[in-house]
């Protein structure tokens, strides 16, 4: 199957990278894939699939894809806290249905690339993104929250 | 009461100018309704029968004066004057204007509120104890935990598109005021060879498909409250499902999980978030329960004077026993016969605030059953308060009897209902009246619901209605046997449903049974409980 189709978003589809290395630019497989063969570096999760699964393999992997097939299912908010959780550091990509006003959550539960199914205006990502100077609970981010605000000396 | 620092009040301010936003680009067909109805939900706003409905959170009901006054104003300036409290405690405005809703949104942040989260699948606007603070059963104050868990959920960037809705509710007594097992989760703050914790119950609710949340931990140190409230949420966002609307709450997943294998995820990640380190540092729980110290007391007479018997049959009543003894809780019933229950016009409003400031220390609580209370009032007080809501109609001696009605909208706003619920209410409210029996009869808890969505929370009625609807006309279901209490039970049908005139007819008739059948110092619901369905089916269509 050396032609089988990428199931993944190629560089030029991401629309908004909060990295500076090189976006990965090859075959992305599916989660039962990935945990099948040994040289896969790109995973895509659809909203089913148990993101843990991937925890043996966060060494290898560079790219993770999270598949929003319909904003109203927050699944892969979790997915992606869990990655981070677990320490992945590689690219994890919002792609699918990502609209204005999930960005700077999706940015929060540990995204750093967005691959929307439509370009998004980017004045109006920017404001998005940066629509909350202070948060109320810990997340993937490392953003210190209001309550130690609150309390630091 | 809890005060906005300057982070508090960045953060309403921030939703209402992303609001605005998300509005002005609605307009300029940046955003398809489709896609503009979750943002819109999440602030509140949702589109009725005959106009945008707008429910305005009051967290676990607790506000002062002031914030009554601006809720009164809203009412003037941007609705009809009046205003409809829910069972979650919230207020309704039901005939708001699209293009008026960022700028009430931007008024009520002046005051300290908000309509944020009073809808769409994320975790609701929290619920307590009406009574908390005051009741005298308390072990503590639950609204401190219940803030916590406010700021915890709002905003939450993994749990804003749940497969559901999430309510929670959180009680610090024996006694559950709150209807806390219906609730998605449901808290009561508990001690422990003197160690505060919660006691967790998940999977409640009524809806199509009434459960009532077993339970899932019998101790969380508090410490850990906010790491093992964000454990049960992440199993419900991950694994609850998402196929069929219907089955979307987090009862179904525990139900079709089983509470074991519930609890056996719910720990590993417990486990699991522990070690991520999620909760708050512990001096912000000092912090908040340091806003709700309890005012300054002081003593005084301990009874009232008795004479005249309208006023003395209000605070048997009407008042709730007080954890200082020269004080009570005073229920504002918005039940006054033939009345809509849970509605007051924004005079009402202004009068009720002005009295909490002059007896109540300027608090105020809205209750579950859709009434008012002044949480601290010196029994010296009573007679000058009651003289004043009697004058208003605002006096109605009716808290819990069959008079003190929870009622849906119904057909008459809401774009679910079968039915409606509203001119029931008032029809079984006068004929009760009017009748006198309403003392007789004792704490009965009737509750209607216009649809199968049970927002009149009919399941949990000693008595409860359900209207569907019947080939094109309003039919009604009789059930019998429900409590939201911490005897909590789920009502059960009494057979084929009446028309309008006929569920009337039926509700004096189990009454009748009651009355006939019951021992002494027996309710509607323990004669139910002892002598079952039987003779009250046997009187409704025997």
């Amino acid at each position: 199957m050396g032609n089988a189709r990428d199931l993944g978003t190629s560089p030029d589809e991401v629309q908004f990278r909060f990295r500076d290395d090189e976006p990965v630019d090859h075959g992305t497989v599916t989660v039962d894939a990935c945990c099948d063969q040994t040289n896969a570096t790109a995973v895509r999760i659809e909203p089913g699939d148990d993101a843990r699964l991937l925890l043996p393999f966060l060494d290898r992997l560079a790219l993770v894809e999270v598949n929003f097939p319909v904003f109203g299912d927050g699944r892969g908010y979790s997915a992606a806290r869990i990655l981070r959780e677990a320490g992945y550091t590689g690219e994890l990509r919002a792609v699918g249905d990502v609209l204005i006003d999930q960005l700077s959550h999706m940015r929060r539960c540990g995204f750093d690339s967005f691959a929307p199914d439509k370009r998004l205006d980017k004045e109006d990502a920017m404001r998005a993104f940066a629509t909350w100077e202070n948060v109320y609970q810990r997340a993937a981010d490392t953003r210190r929250i209001i309550a130690d605000k609150r309390h630091e000396a | 009461m809890y005060r906005y620092d300057q982070y508090d009040q960045e953060m309403v301010e921030a939703r209402v100018a992303e609001f605005r936003d998300q509005a002005r680009r609605r307009l300029e067909g940046k955003l398809t309704e489709d896609q503009f109805k979750p943002l819109r939900l999440m602030n509140g706003l949702y589109l009725q029968l005959h106009a945008y409905m707008l429910r305005v959170a009051i967290p676990y009901g607790t506000l002062n004066a002031r914030q009554m006054e601006m809720l009164a104003d809203i009412a003037d300036k941007y609705d009809r004057g009046y205003g409809h409290f829910t069972t979650r405690q919230n207020i309704q405005y039901n005939w708001i204007k699209l293009e008026d809703c960022a700028d009430a949104l931007a008024d009520l942040a002046t005051v300290e509120m908000h309509a944020i989260q009073t809808s769409g699948n994320c975790i609701r606007n929290i619920s307590a104890d009406h009574f908390a603070g005051a009741a005298a059963d308390e072990v503590v104050d639950p609204r401190p935990y219940a803030e916590l868990l406010r700021q915890w959920s709002s905003f939450h960037p993994e749990f804003t598109y749940l497969p559901r809705k999430f309510k929670i509710a959180v009680i610090a007594s024996a006694k559950d005021r709150a209807a806390m097992r219906l609730h998605d989760i449901g808290i009561r703050i508990v001690k422990r060879n003197g160690e505060v914790g919660a006691e967790v119950y998940a999977g409640g609710g009524m809806g199509r498909t009434p459960m009532i949340a077993p339970l899932i931990r019998d101790f969380v140190p508090i410490d850990q409250l906010i790491t093992y409230a964000e454990a049960a949420l992440r199993v419900y966002n991950r694994y609850g499902r998402r196929d069929n609307k219907y089955k979307a709450r987090i009862k179904i997943l525990v139900h079709e999980l089983g509470a074991a294998e519930y609890i056996r995820q719910v720990e590993e990640e417990f486990a699991h978030m522990l070690t991520v380190g999620v909760e708050p540092p512990r001096e912000e729980l000092a912090r908040i329960a340091e806003y709700f110290a309890p005012p300054a007391f002081v003593d005084g007479p301990k009874t009232v004077d008795r004479s005249d018997p309208d006023f003395a049959l209000w605070v048997d009543r009407n008042t709730h026993r007080h954890k200082h003894d020269a004080y009570v809780s005073a229920v504002i019933s918005l039940k006054p016969a033939g009345g809509i229950p849970g509605d007051a016009t924004s005079e009402q409003m202004r009068l009720v605030a002005k009295l909490a400031r002059e007896y109540s220390f300027d608090e105020l609580r809205v209750m579950h059953t859709q009434n008012l209370l002044l949480p601290h009032v010196r029994i010296a007080d009573l007679h000058a308060l009651w003289t004043a809501l009697d004058e208003a109609g605002l006096g109605s001696p009716n808290m819990d009897t069959i008079e003190d009605i929870i009622a849906c909208p119904g057909l008459d706003y809401c774009a679910l209902a079968n039915a409606r619920s509203i001119p029931l209410a008032q029809r079984i409210s006068e004929r009760f009246a009017e009748s006198g029996r309403t003392g007789e009869l004792g704490e009965l808890k009737l509750k209607i619901s216009g649809c199968i969505n049970a927002c009149g929370h009919h399941h949990a009625g000693h008595i409860g209605i359900l209207g569907v609807d019947k080939k094109g006309t309003e039919n009604y279901q009789l059930s019998l046997g429900g409590s939201e209490a911490e005897d909590v039970s789920l009502a059960k049908i009494t057979g084929p449903g009446f028309d309008e005139d006929g569920v009337i007819a039926a509700v004096e008739k189990v009454t009748d049974v009651y009355l006939t059948q019951r021992s002494d110092g027996e309710r509607f619901l323990d004669t139910y409980r002892r002598i079952g369905m039987e003779p009250f089916k046997e009187a409704l269509y025997g």
